[in-house]
């Protein structure tokens, strides 16, 4: 047992590692782009730590979580939207091009939308709330290309990168450090959240919801504040990746997405904390390298999941540390 | 007088043209062990789900602690010192036996929506979990993943967590099945160590177990209540023998 511990944590501490060391070492060799695709791992992995929280650890498997990364989109969009034409946000806010207030902004706004949907989707289970949470991000989705203010099918630029204070987000290797710094954040957060009351709870939820009634816990609320968690850092890892990529647009919120961010999860481990940055990691180096030689990349990466969820029950993690620890 | 800790009124449940509680009555008072028997599918552990709160009775009354209980949750009446054991074993199978223990003392103690205190660091919960395997004979059994647990070994956590929530009244679904004779005999000296503690509504079909330590049994077949009594009452009646103990003596 221990032995998997020590090993799962080297793990963990090379994927860190790893990660921080790949656009020092773009910069190093004088290649910039790198840099942002490290910053994309990162903030992808974020994404995919926020959806692990309801699936890995509540066994709430979410096809909607694009809903919430791409309103966490959409906020840094429209604020920097407003910001650039110098007008109010409904001739109600002022705009802010500050990102200390933009990301509050963002978490509060997928919490809220969460609340929603978790109230509705969570009365079901299965099947049913793959399906109920799909419906509920496509409808969002349809938001989303019908608000001709905003870009509707076009989207939204992102002209002039939000603001931090001291440091500047306009500089890739600054805004990568950021995106990481809020990664290892999300990261600790779960581990924390997991280890606490609520997450033995949490768990118990995924894996006996009637011993967790029997104890005299209501399952439904814990599930419901595990499922708006993970709403909240999904949404944040939004609102970076559209400042990343200086857009946001409808695409943020298709059920591709959803799908892309749940094979982070399953690719790297359910219920592993540091499962998503490698399947995060994984997948972006496909997309990268294989997607370099040919388009139909994506028929290697279907092998690869199938290969993962056929042979290798916990992901890569389950692959490289062994098997979870539950003591 | 005794105080009624749980007290059954006219109850009836049928799943299409079965009735499964057929105007049932029934109490249980502090202290006392009161033993419900009944061949196989008599409807002895549908009464235990109506009474937990996992079915809902069509007819009739539960009132627990002199509070009418249909309309609580499973999880309400838990918090109102209703504990129980189950047929089949219902724990969080991929974590320890220790841990199932914990979620009990950590519900028991109040708020489970605390983020961010580590329970592995919280030596107050261990120990009281601890205690409660102990008490079943379950302390070198703690860090054992719960489904690497004997049957029996199961039946005997499921008490553990019962008990860890300080119950008023156990509700427990047959829990010497599994555990051998020595098993067997264990549980009984300990369960009748409770009585003073806590009262138990026990469905067992283990006779000697049953006549050793109840106080009063019911006698539950086709969903109705056909006797209640003293265990020499029960041994006695003719009814009783012809329906269920059969012909034996």
């Amino acid at each position: 047992m221990t032995d998997t511990l020590n090993r799962e944590t080297i793990v963990n501490i090379s994927l860190a590692f790893l990660l921080l060391a790949a656009p020092m070492l773009a910069l190093a060799l004088d290649e910039p782009f790198y840099i942002s695709l490290a910053t994309k791992v990162a903030i992808l992995s974020l994404a995919g730590v926020g959806l692990n929280l309801a699936l890995g650890y509540g066994g709430m498997i979410s096809f909607g979580h694009a809903a919430f990364f791409g309103v966490g989109g959409y906020v840094a969009g429209i604020s920097a939207h407003h910001m650039f034409e110098g007008s109010d946000f409904l001739g109600l806010f002022a705009a802010t091009d500050q990102l200390l207030l933009i990301w509050p902004m963002a978490i509060i706004l997928c919490g809220g939308l969460a609340i929603l949907i978790g109230l509705f989707s969570l009365r079901t289970t299965g099947v049913y709330f793959i399906m109920i949470t799909l419906a509920f991000a496509q409808m969002i989705y349809y938001l989303g290309i019908s608000i001709p203010t905003y870009g509707g099918e076009d989207g939204l630029p992102i002209y002039v990168r939000n603001q931090l204070p001291v440091v500047s987000s306009d500089d890739p290797l600054t805004f990568f450090l950021v995106c990481y710094a809020l990664l290892m954040g999300g990261i600790f957060l779960s581990s924390r959240i997991i280890g606490s009351r609520f997450g033995a709870a949490l768990q118990t939820a995924r894996m006996n919801e009637v011993r967790l009634a029997t104890v005299g816990i209501a399952p439904f609320p814990v599930k419901l504040t595990g499922f708006v968690l993970s709403a909240m850092i999904t949404g944040l890892a939004g609102a970076l990746f559209a400042e990343l990529n200086g857009f946001v647009g409808p695409s943020m919120l298709s059920w591709h997405r959803s799908g892309e961010i749940m094979i982070f999860v399953i690719l790297g481990g359910v219920g592993r904390l540091y499962g998503p940055l490698a399947g995060a990691a994984l997948f972006i180096l496909l997309e990268f390298f294989i997607g370099g030689f040919t388009d139909r990349w994506q028929f290697f990466l279907g092998l690869i999941l199938l290969g993962v969820v056929l042979f290798a029950k916990g992901g890569l993690m389950g692959l490289i540390a062994g098997r979870a620890r539950h003591d | 007088m005794t105080e009624t800790l749980l007290e059954i009124k006219g109850l009836r449940k049928s799943f299409g043209a079965l009735k499964a509680t057929d105007d049932v009555n029934l109490d249980v008072q502090a202290g006392e062990i009161h033993a419900l028997i009944g061949p196989n599918g008599a409807g002895k552990s549908t009464l235990i789900g109506q009474i937990a709160g996992g079915l809902k009775p069509d007819e009739g009354q539960i009132r627990f602690l002199n509070r009418d209980v249909i309309p609580l949750s499973v999880a309400k009446r838990a918090r109102m010192g209703l504990g129980r054991s189950f047929q089949i074993s219902s724990l969080a199978m991929e974590v320890s036996a220790l841990k199932n223990v914990i979620l009990a003392v950590q519900a028991r103690e109040g708020s489970s929506f605390k983020f961010w205190k580590q329970v592995r660091s919280d030596q107050g919960l261990m120990d009281e979990a601890m205690i409660q395997l102990e008490r079943v004979g379950l302390a070198d059994s703690a860090r054992t993943v719960t489904s690497e647990l004997s049957h029996g070994q199961r039946r005997q956590l499921e008490v553990a967590c019962a008990l860890a929530l300080k119950p008023k009244l156990l509700l427990l679904d047959e829990p010497m099945a599994g555990l051998g004779a020595g098993g067997s005999q264990r549980l009984t000296e300990f369960l009748e160590s409770l009585k003073a503690e806590v009262g138990i509504l026990l469905i067992e079909h283990d006779m000697d177990a049953v006549f050793q330590l109840a106080d009063r049994i019911s006698v539950l077949v086709y969903g109705r209540v056909i006797e209640t009594g003293t265990v020499d009452q029960i041994r006695q009646s003719a009814q009783v023998r012809e329906a269920y103990l059969g012909e034996e003596e």
